[in-house]
């Protein structure tokens, strides 16, 4: 943050020269990229190598064997399956919620909507947990889908029910009730009134968030990790799994190279279906097209709808701080305070509280260098609102940004093993590595929040500001500042967030003697018995409280209103 | 009245919640072919009147009879009326002549006849040769031209219009006002046409109806409200002094 001021003090100085301001514009630029290069470009060159180069010739003999390989085509298979099913059903569940959110006026509607955020930011791992104490057998229900595809497609859903629910209904909303009036009006029954008005309109935005729902399913790691049992394994849990326990990287590397095939598809076909988002004509601001439940069947949807959030996210999140009090001896802290118990079958082992320092660490360093690196994007993403003529560069160096986003985690971490494990640069035993790591993958969320922050800027604030006398460097504290700010904390606490929850990139990188909370919990669970289990859900709680308390402090920045994310 | 053609009787819509305006026991008749004026300030229940009428809003208590028929309970879909809105609210997916044949389409007019009658009102209301614009790329009058020729497509047996000049400019609202009074008298419309302008209400209307605060407090031909305001209110929404 402090390191990005004089760049911005230099862009008001350049606002005279169009030529200047692009030069800057191109510096502000270069940190970011040149990050993205060495981090992300290439590790991810680095496995393409290894997929099509083996042993340094041109070969594609790994890909023929993964592909004539039954088991290999099964797991090909299944992520795909699993995926399309995972999004039907998530969109499905999720529309009447938008309905609901779009159309309605209920007590505690602002308050839920921004709740909806907490299941969409929890860490993989405390899902997978929390999932495991409702349908893993024993506990309360006594219903066992431990294993099956049920649990996986069930946690999806827990996962991205708020990414429909959020970005249809901030669509919906816009959306004049009277379209749907006049509809009615002229004779069509309420479903023709969907079919033929709501559907149409509503349809580009339902087509984004199934395709990142896919994206986020197709990539999913810890979730199938934990409740996939042997069965049943995506493209990321072989990759795992070819590198960590068989140490087969060559076939880890054609499936990461089949993956970001798959998710650089989806992320152009994305792009395409965005830019064809039909203008709405006649956009309304969503407090005008919100009315309090009157009719019977209102009053049913949001009761219905409030009573499957209270089963898909109440239950499971409730029970798994129930039972994380809940030890053979009665109801205690003993869980919690065998967290600190230092005794472990290996020399590596350390208490796992330690877990909770290490996390933090991390998650502040990642915070820092996302946060840095986003503001340079951002800004070189932006520049000062007044020249057009760099719209090519912005979209470029915006659509460069949102990469990572889209590839997985795993990914992220099997490049980092095999480029940083040696010269030019070793840091397999730096501090370092981990938030690098988190940094990659918390880049483009923050710099999708911080982009609007600055766009909302209005340059005649600026002018305004200064034909009232104020210096270039005042203009910058009294009107950027304070509506950067906001935009400012709220990516802060995003990169936190997503940092103290990542597990895919962190279950590769992670040294014996330094777990974060999310790899403490999963070592937990693979120790056997109800003793480990207690300690899972304990470090789970932990985690989960930790991260509501950052996702609440975002939410008292962000701005008020029907937002997207 | 046995000759009401619409009849509007004893109708109360309340709410609990204050931002939409309530109804209170507003009773009153229309003859088939005749227009109705609905005068009166923002807040006095008119739009109210008309949701009430096209069913869009339930009423609390009081029935609403069409032609004969107790349609209060009808479902709005049903019920065979056409109400234009102030903003148009044309579908903005849809282009100009599958706006104008949608009404047509839910009443299933086969395919064929439904381009034939398209045609036809578009010439009505002085668009022909528009169908395939798009909505977005019309001007504000040409809106209001096919708001008004999607909504008489079906043939309503009843027009309800919610002040549909609002948002237009006084010179193309002048023009189109009488535009519309020649229209409705060719197709002998049975219109109730609220608006907030005492000068649009009064050449078209055959009577004026005039709310306040919800309740109707005279219903007159132009000429007598003129001339004997019921109240200080009424002289004033006419302009009296």
């Amino acid at each position: 943050m402090v390191g990005a001021l004089p760049l911005m003090d230099a862009a008001f100085e350049s606002r005279g020269g169009t030529h200047r301001s692009s030069v800057w514009r191109l510096l502000a630029a270069t940190p970011p990229l040149a990050f993205l290069g060495v981090f992300f470009v290439w590790p991810v060159f680095a496995i393409l190598l290894r997929g099509l180069r083996p042993n340094g010739v041109w070969n594609l003999a790994a890909f023929s064997d993964v592909f004539s390989d039954p088991a290999m085509r099964r797991v090909l298979w299944f992520t795909l399956w699993e995926s399309i099913a995972s999004t039907v059903l998530c969109v499905i569940v999720a529309l009447p919620a938008a309905a609901m959110f779009a159309r309605l006026r209920f007590r505690g509607k602002r308050l839920l909507w921004s709740a909806l955020l907490v299941p969409f930011v929890l860490p993989t791992v405390v899902v997978a947990v929390s999932m495991l104490g409702v349908i893993g057998g024993g506990g309360l229900t006594g219903v066992n889908l431990n294993g099956t595809v049920w649990a996986i497609l069930i946690a999806h859903v827990f996962f991205n029910y708020a990414v429909v629910v959020r970005t249809v209904g901030a669509t919906w909303s816009t959306i004049d009730p009277r379209l749907e009036e006049s509809a009615r009006i002229l004779g069509a029954a309420p479903w023709r009134v969907f079919a033929d008005i709501t559907w149409p309109l509503i349809r580009s935005s339902v087509a984004a968030a199934a395709s990142i729902v896919f994206l986020f399913s197709f990539t999913s790691f810890g979730i199938v990790l934990i409740l996939g049992g042997l069965s049943h394994r995506t493209l990321e849990v072989e990759i795992y799994d070819q590198t960590a326990k068989f140490l087969h990287l060559d076939i880890a590397a054609v499936l990461a190279i089949v993956q970001l095939v798959v998710v650089v598809a989806i992320l152009i076909w994305f792009g395409r279906s965005q830019r064809r988002r039909s203008v709405l004509v006649n956009q309304r601001s969503a407090s005008e097209t919100e009315q309090s439940a009157v009719t019977s069947s209102q009053r049913w949807l949001i009761r219905s709808n409030l009573l499957f959030m209270t089963v898909l996210f109440g239950i499971p999140l409730g029970l798994l701080v129930v039972r994380s009090f809940s030890t053979p001896s009665g109801w205690g802290f003993g869980f919690y305070q065998a967290l600190t118990d230092s005794r472990g079958g290996s020399t590596s082992f350390v208490p796992p509280i330690d877990a909770v320092g290490n996390s933090l660490l991390f998650a502040l360093m990642a915070t820092v260098v996302a946060l840095a690196l986003g503001l340079c994007a951002a800004w070189a993403i932006v520049g000062n609102g007044s020249d057009v003529s760099n719209s090519r560069f912005s979209r470029w160096t915006d659509t460069a940004l949102m990469i990572p986003l889209g590839t997985s985690a795993v990914t992220v971490g099997f490049g980092f093993l095999i480029v940083f494990d040696e010269p030019p640069l070793n840091l397999r035993s730096s501090l370092w590595l981990i938030p690098i790591a988190h940094a990659i993958v918390a880049l483009p969320f923050v710099v999708r929040l911080l982009v609007p922050g600055l766009r909302s800027i209005d340059p005649r604030l600026r002018e305004a500001a200064s034909i009232l006398g104020a210096s270039p460097r005042r203009v910058w504290w009294t009107i950027d500042v304070p509506i950067v700010g906001r935009a400012l904390a709220a990516a802060a606490g995003f990169a936190f967030a997503v940092s103290l929850g990542e597990f895919g990139a962190t279950a590769f990188l992670a040294r014996p003697d330094r777990p974060t909370m999310p790899i403490a919990i999963y070592r937990a669970l693979g120790r056997p018995g109800d003793y480990n289990f207690g300690q899972a859900m304990a470090m789970s709680t932990i985690l989960m409280v930790l991260t509501i308390v950052v996702i609440t402090v975002i939410d008292r920045f962000r701005p008020a209103g029907v937002s997207e994310f | 009245m046995d000759s009401a053609f619409l009849s509007i009787d004893h109708v109360s819509v309340r709410h609990s919640n204050s931002t939409v305006e309530s109804l209170c026991d507003v009773s009153f008749d229309v003859a088939a072919g005749e227009v109705i004026g609905v005068l009166g300030s923002s807040g006095s229940g008119k739009t109210t009147l008309l949701r009430a009428i096209s069913g869009l809003q339930s009423v609390s208590t009081g029935n609403v009879v069409l032609d004969g028929v107790d349609i209060t309970k009808t479902p709005t879909h049903l019920r065979g009326i056409g109400l234009m809105f102030q903003e148009h609210a044309l579908f903005p997916h849809l282009d100009v002549a599958d706006n104008v044949s949608f009404g047509l389409r839910m009443a299933k007019m086969p395919k064929p006849d439904r381009s034939e009658r398209v045609a036809e009102v578009l010439e009505l209301v002085g668009l022909a040769g528009f169908g395939s614009r798009d909505i977005a790329s019309l001007s504000g009058g040409e809106r209001q031209r096919v708001a008004l020729a999607r909504t008489i497509a079906p043939s309503p047996l009843l027009l309800l219009l919610d002040e549909p000049m609002g948002s237009l400019d006084r010179v193309l609202r002048d023009r189109l006002v009488s535009e519309l009074g020649d229209l409705i008298n060719r197709l002998v419309l049975t219109v109730v046409y609220v608006t907030h302008d005492r000068s649009e209400a009064f050449e078209l209307a055959d009577r004026i109806a005039v709310l306040d605060r919800g309740k109707l407090v005279q219903l007159d031909t132009p000429e007598i409200l003129d001339a004997q305001p019921a109240t200080a209110h009424v002289a004033q929404l006419l302009g009296h002094r």
